[in-house]
């Protein structure tokens, strides 16, 4: 967009306008800092010990910096009953997050190249009908899916919080790559056809190499989504398989003991580690999933 | 044979996914309805009774709670956000040049985990030791901010809290929509003379008008599937004060062990998000279509 | 010889949307077709069912004397060049004009001699290595040729190929695909909405129009001898002009009479139509119409016109007069003193006119 106030170098400017132009840096200096605040208290209360947090001011950097609430945190803090800190659940957030973004990416993958390059009667009514399974509420599904998993002897498993994030992400990830190829002319598939290549052959040479963007950003978007994820982790898992967030609720919400804050926020930072990681990295395919996801059709 | 082959194939590939959909989003609609008319307590039956399900719901205080809250609730999300994220969008379109870096700042917390937003603001707010022993360290005695243990605030805390973590997102989609106004039209108000602000609210805002549409459709749903927020920073409590849809419907389902009320509560979630989401997605698709 | 491609009573529908109806279109080897129409026709939906990417809904369709209604695109011994190029954007240029043997199974030494052949052909040795993202306009146009031409096929299918290029570039790819035509003796069908393209290249036009043929035919037929109204409005530029006239037989032959605003009628002769109906519209191109004493013939005759406009166009100038309520041009040559808001005598060459029917736009003559 065009710059409206006079941009920072025009030669001459007025006091009102260099107070604007002030007051502009300042709200958004502000804003900054709201939005930091709780970043800063949770890595500074992290770093102190009980007693310091006790006597000192929620704002105040640290005197002395121990590493003591991390240690406990990932390695001895007692989530209910077991005393074997975060690291247990961490790595169940991974072995349950790892399997099921990539079989979701490429479901949606190969569900979006059949939905934009391979129309037939009916492609559009399957599509909507994915793409309503984005908008429910989870609720409506949560009691029969219990059940189901039981069924098929995966309740309270790994590979059941898999399957249901699968099934819960397909809707996504379709949506991501159709709306991706449908932007791929659909004469390079009549071209392919034309020199002889099948469905799986065009999918495999001509669009998957193409695809690099849109699967950073589902996988992202995957990622975060099932990183974050507590509703199904706390509903479908038991003490072992418990995803990391819930593992975290646990710990910050058990009763018993004295109440270490600092521990509590070295656990919140190392459940939230991996999803900050991949923002800081690739922020911008993060955006653009987000906005992907929001802005439909 | 293969001719036949070739000719199925996308529809073959697509079948899996479209199965799964039907069964485990469709289906499993359907059977929560199903549910939601019978007397099903700690096991699910299925012999229809009608909509007494329904009638304790509506008759329970702790629902009737939940629902305000979530009114209550999604009014201030929504709007707050919305508000905010506008203002920023427009404060950050002004040729900043740490924008990059600003951009960043408010939008990071849309990465947390709701577990580690609600874990974070829980001790910020937390009275004994949070920003009120804070302020009053600072010679402010009689300075309170206990919302979070307040039956009667507790509910903006949580307010507070989702704020922070989706407003970067509305400014997000706000600067991108302020970006694709078409410039010239822009050039040739300036060229009329015409003053910023009036730029700002005769065109460039109403042109947004679709942004503002799938933010509020997005913060909505946010909103109505809201859970892990408020189990990690009040539990729900103090008492039932934080209670929303989501949360009721859980403890129906795996606390209380309450299935018929579960499924009940549930259904009338799905309610309100379809009230919401259908025609948007409706007139998605369509425009689509055209 | 047995036709090449021999399309037969074809019919195509979109669910109870009729796209063409009852095509029947024969060509033999060495032709040039073209498809022509305005968007929307149905052109490139034939293409692509003579290409098999479309099943048709009706009707046989046979290429090099073997019935290919029901049979897939690779099986045709087709290739095609589209209006996007098509160029698959992550292979380099060889392995986009190779990738076609690659799939069949061709070996590894004829897949590059024949890469060679047709690079060299073409002039795009120096661009094998670079991606589509890489090239020009231009340049992409060749690469899509070479993935044809290396195929060597029965038939060559073109889908509107140059309207991506700026004019001039058009110009100097029409006459490369006239001259490679020329030189392969190949088979092409072609589809364009561009009738000047059609007039150049093609040995056999079919101007098209909602899905119904309206003319086969050579250029020169379709341009002198247009079907309807709709084909000699369509095909030449400045349009034939079509002038609302009255036809009367008199002894030497038909009186055509055509009103002007604030004058006397038009009146001209015709001596050889015959059996006119009372209302004809009478379409006479532009170049049919000369200044008196530039044109000399036994069917020339010459009356004097009010000029309203002059448009001077370098080679010829455009004179417009308004006669029967329409603005019909003529085109002068350049150095013609013709003024606006004045009279000059003009020459009607009647050896080339056409009458349609006004109600259904049929010819008469």
């Amino acid at each position: 967009m065009t710059d409206f106030t006079q941009s920072y170098d025009a030669p001459r400017r007025n006091y009102s306008q260099l107070a604007l132009r002030w007051l502009l840096f300042a709200l958004l200096g502000l804003f900054a800092l709201f939005y930091l605040m709780p970043l800063f208290v949770m890595v500074t209360t992290s770093l102190k010990s009980l007693e310091e947090i006790r006597t000192g001011s929620l704002v105040a950097l640290p005197r002395e910096v121990t590493f003591d609430a991390w240690r406990t945190a990932w390695s001895e803090t007692c989530t209910g009953v077991k005393c074997e800190g975060l690291k247990p659940y961490f790595w169940n957030s991974v072995l349950m997050t790892v399997p099921a973004v990539i079989i979701a990416t490429l479901l949606g993958a190969v569900n979006g190249y059949v939905i934009a390059q391979w129309r037939f009667k009916g492609a559009n009514l399957i599509f909507s009908l994915m793409l309503f399974g984005c908008f429910i509420p989870f609720q409506v599904v949560l009691l029969p899916m219990a059940r189901s998993l039981g069924i098929l002897g995966l309740a309270g498993s790994i590979p059941g919080l898999i399957l249901v994030h699968v099934i819960y992400g397909i809707g996504f990830t379709t949506l991501f790559f159709r709306n991706y190829y449908v932007t791929i002319p659909s004469e390079l598939t009549k071209a392919a056809k034309v020199d002889g290549a099948g469905f799986f052959r065009i999918f495999w040479s001509i669009f998957l190499p193409l695809s690099l963007p849109i699967v950073v950003v589902t996988v992202i978007w995957q990622f975060t989504n099932i990183w974050n994820d507590f509703l199904f982790g706390v509903s479908f898992s038991q003490s072992g398989t418990q995803p990391v967030t819930v593992a975290l609720n646990n710990i910050v919400n058990s009763t018993t003991g004295v109440k270490e804050y600092n521990v509590d926020m070295a656990a919140a930072i190392i459940a939230a580690l991996p999803t900050l990681l991949v923002y800081v990295v690739a922020g911008k395919y993060f955006i653009r999933g987000l906005t992907a996801g929001s802005v439909k059709g | 044979m293969t001719e036949w082959l070739e000719r199925h194939v996308p529809k073959m590939v697509l079948a899996p996914s479209f199965v799964a959909v039907l069964i485990f989003v469709y289906g499993f609609i359907f059977w929560t309805a199903w549910v939601s008319f019978t007397r099903s307590k700690l096991m699910p039956r299925y012999e229809i009774k009608g909509f007494i399900q329904y009638e304790r719901l509506f008759a329970s205080p702790r629902w009737d709670t939940a629902m305000d809250n979530l009114f209550i609730f999604g009014t201030l999300f929504i709007g707050i956000s919305m508000i905010l994220g506008l203002f920023l969008a427009i404060l950050l379109d002004q040729k900043i040049r740490a924008e990059g870096a600003l951009r960043t700042i408010y939008l990071y917390p849309m990465a947390l985990s709701m577990i580690v937003t609600g874990t974070a603001w829980k001790w910020i707010m937390n009275p004994g030791l949070g920003i009120e022993a804070t302020v009053r360290s600072w010679g402010f005695e009689s300075f309170t901010f206990n919302w979070i243990t307040d039956p009667k605030m507790a509910i903006y805390a949580v307010v507070v809290a989702a704020v922070w973590q989706a407003s970067g997102f509305v400014m997000a989609l706000f600067l991108a929509g302020l970006r694709s106004v078409d410039e010239e039209i822009i050039k040739a108000a300036q060229v009329d003379g015409i003053p910023t602000w009036r730029i700002y609210s005769a065109i460039i805002i109403p042109s947004m008008a679709p942004i503002f549409l799938s933010a509020f459709i997005v913060l909505a749903h946010l909103a109505i599937k809201s859970f892990d927020l408020v189990i990690a920073l009040t539990g729900g409590g103090p008492g039932y004060a934080t209670d929303l849809p989501a949360t009721y419907m859980y403890a129906m389902a795996f606390s209380r062990g309450d299935i018929g009320q579960a499924a009940s509560s549930a259904m009338v979630m799905m309610g309100v998000v379809f009230a919401i989401v259908v025609p948007y997605l409706y007139s998605e698709l369509r425009a689509k279509h055209d | 010889m047995a036709p090449i491609l021999d399309i037969k009573q074809l019919y195509k529908n979109y669910g109870s949307v009729e796209i063409l109806k009852d095509i029947n279109v024969a060509i033999e080897p060495g032709d040039f077709l073209v498809l022509v129409g305005p968007s929307g026709c149905g052109k490139s939906t034939l293409l692509n069912c003579i290409a098999g990417l479309e099943p048709i809904t009706g009707g046989t369709l046979s290429i090099g004397g073997k019935d290919m209604t029901h049979v897939s695109p690779k099986d045709r011994d087709i290739a095609m060049v589209f209006q996007s190029y098509a160029l698959y954007p992550t292979m380099s240029v060889a392995k986009n004009i190779t990738f076609g043997m690659k799939v069949r199974g061709v070996d590894a030494a004829t897949q590059e001699q024949k890469l060679n052949e047709v690079a060299s052909q073409l002039q795009i040795e120096q661009l094998l290595n670079r991606r589509p993202g890489q090239l020009s306009g231009g340049q992409r146009q060749r690469v899509a040729m070479g993935r044809a031409l290396v195929r060597d096929p029965k038939l060559f299918l073109f889908d509107e190929p140059l309207s991506n290029l700026d004019a001039k570039l058009r110009v100097e790819m029409r006459s490369e695909i006239k001259k490679l035509h020329q030189n392969l003796g190949a088979t092409m069908v072609y589809v364009t909405h561009d009738q000047i393209e059609a007039m150049t290249l093609a040995t056999k036009i079919v101007v098209l129009k909602g899905g119904v043929v309206q003319q086969i035919g050579t250029p020169a037929e379709i341009y002198n001898r247009p079907a309807n109204l709709f084909v000699a409005d369509f095909m030449g530029s400045p349009a034939m002009n079509l002038i609302p006239a009255k036809a009367t037989k008199n002894g030497t032959g038909t009186q055509i009479e055509i009103a002007r605003e604030g004058a006397a009628p038009l009146m001209l002769t015709d001596t050889h139509a015959e059996n006119l109906p009372q209302d004809v519209i009478l379409g006479l191109r532009p170049e049919d119409i000369a200044e008196a004493g530039f044109r000399a013939g036994e069917d020339v005759q010459v009356a004097e016109c009010h000029i309203d406009m002059v448009e001077p166009a370098g080679a010829d100038t455009f004179v417009v007069s308004e006669l029967g309520g329409k603005q019909v041009t003529a085109r002068l040559h350049a150095e013609t003193g013709a003024q606006p808001g004045q009279p000059l005598p003009l020459a009607f060459d009647l050896s080339k006119v056409s009458y349609f029917a006004p109600g259904s736009g049929e010819r008469l003559n």
